[in-house]
């Protein structure tokens, strides 16, 4: 179970990787992390012919503290966000999901950008992302442009990224006074990928949920905000009512380790924890 | 700028020697140590990033030498489990686990140890359940986990006491 052949470039710059992936277009993949792209390869599901390695591009990782948001380079580890101070401080969401990603071998080379762009359904990143309302800055021959979360993900394994361009950074937008938030995982393994998540961030002023942004992961084929859902918490205090709008709104479906009602009861059970822990 | 290449030109610190190589882009950093080098310790298990068995450490931190191109690591400092051993890094864990039992067949301890010597380099005193979700990244068939994770403990509790005297 071997990677199949390909060629490797390794660009030093944005520009010179830019160049790589307009001329190869599809036949081209990033090497970011490569947590899931080298698993890919080796079970023969992926079989670019380049793979551009983005490794060494100075600049391409970091975590910076701006006045409305934490811009989060595309390259920056896993590893990096769990032991960031800023991210604590400013994220909490993101540094609450960090222990579920995978394990720390894996933490420590797998990257933001890589995990998003991928756009796995059940992975953390994404969900967080569209909880908080991050945006993604994606740089391409004509120069950058910037996609809303809510745009981003397109399906399984599916962004809004085209051939021929670089996701860069990720903006995720300072949280308002009051506002809190929480994530939930269940996993069968420490470390596994979800069978559901929940990622929640809102206000809880004066003890009662309003503007809230609830996303769930492991439910269908990309991450997903349940909107009915969050209207039903607005201003609440409890989440029992609301809880029973996730029978309409969540459709997961089946798969080997779980039917689709018991991830739906899942996904509600833990929807339950996250909103009590943020009501706490 | 260098066009793609499917072989490529490496050079890196291996256990604290510069190995240089000319390497298909394809080849595994675990394979590389294996079959280039002939460090045998780093073993190879799913060849996918759940098992743990294939973990080096590279610039001073673990990773899964399966999921690394050996391309990659050029101009990086690698250290296997032979290294750790040579250096005597991991003797005391090594003595743990041959005294409580921690392993059998083998095929899983370089890599557990590799693990276990980065959460008792990082922390001083991890609960059993933090060395348990620390090494879930890690899997044994044989022993259960149990003897595992007294080894880790043993040793991290001795570290601890030493460095409180």
């Amino acid at each position: 179970m071997k990677a199949p052949r390909f060629s490797y470039a390794k660009p030093a710059s944005v520009a010179e990787a830019l160049a790589l992936l307009d001329k190869y277009r599809d036949d081209a993949r990033v090497l970011a992390g490569g947590q899931s792209l080298v698993p890919m390869l080796n079970f023969r599901l992926a079989a670019p012919k380049v793979l551009v390695d983005i490794n060494r591009i100075a600049g391409l990782a970091g975590i910076k503290v701006a006045k409305a948001h934490v811009r989060i380079g595309a390259l920056t580890r896993h590893a990096e966000l769990e032991r960031s101070a800023e991210i604590a401080r400013h994220l909490p969401l993101v540094a609450a999901a960090m222990p579920h990603i995978a394990h720390p071998a894996i933490r420590n080379r797998g990257t933001v950008g890589g995990s998003c762009a991928l756009g796995d359904p059940a992975a953390e990143l994404p969900a967080c992302a569209l909880a908080l309302g991050a945006t993604f800055v994606v740089a391409g021959k004509k120069g950058e442009r910037r996609i809303a979360a809510e745009d981003f993900f397109k399906g399984l394994y599916a962004t809004a990224l085209k051939a021929g361009e670089l996701l860069v950074a990720v903006e995720f937008p300072l949280s308002k006074p009051g506002y809190a938030s929480a994530f939930g995982e269940l996993a069968r393994r420490h470390g596994d990928y979800a069978m559901v998540g929940v990622a929640a961030h809102g206000s809880r002023k004066g003890g009662k949920f309003s503007d809230m942004r609830v996303a769930f992961f492991g439910v269908g084929d990309r991450p997903q905000r349940a909107t009915g859902f969050e209207k039903a918490l607005e201003g609440q205090s409890a989440t029992d009512a609301a809880l029973a709008k996730l029978d309409s709104e969540l459709a997961p479906r089946g798969d080997l380790h779980a039917s689709a009602a018991m991830k739906l009861h899942l996904a509600k059970v833990l929807a339950g924890r996250v909103l009590g822990e943020l009501a706490a | 700028m260098n066009p793609p290449l499917e072989t490529v030109e490496l050079e890196v610190t291996v256990n604290g020697e510069r190995v240089k190589r000319s390497v298909p882009a394809r080849l595994n950093l675990a394979d590389f140590l294996r079959h280039e080098l002939e460090l045998t310790g780093t073993h190879v298990g799913c060849e996918h990033g759940v098992c743990g068995a294939c973990t080096v450490r590279v610039d001073g931190e673990i990773v899964r030498g399966c999921l690394l191109f050996a391309c990659q690591a050029d101009g990086c400092t690698v250290d296997t489990v032979e290294g750790l051993s040579d250096s005597r890094e991991i003797e005391e864990l090594q003595s743990a686990f041959v005294l409580t039992n921690a392993l059998q067949c083998g095929f899983c301890t370089p890599g557990v140890l590799m693990a276990a010597q980065a959460l008792l380099r990082d922390e001083t005193n991890p609960s059993r359940e933090r060395i348990r979700e620390y090494l879930s990244g890690n899997y044994c068939r044989c022993t259960g986990y149990q003897a595992i994770v007294d080894a880790i403990e043993a040793v991290a509790k001795a570290r601890a006491a030493r460095s409180a005297r």
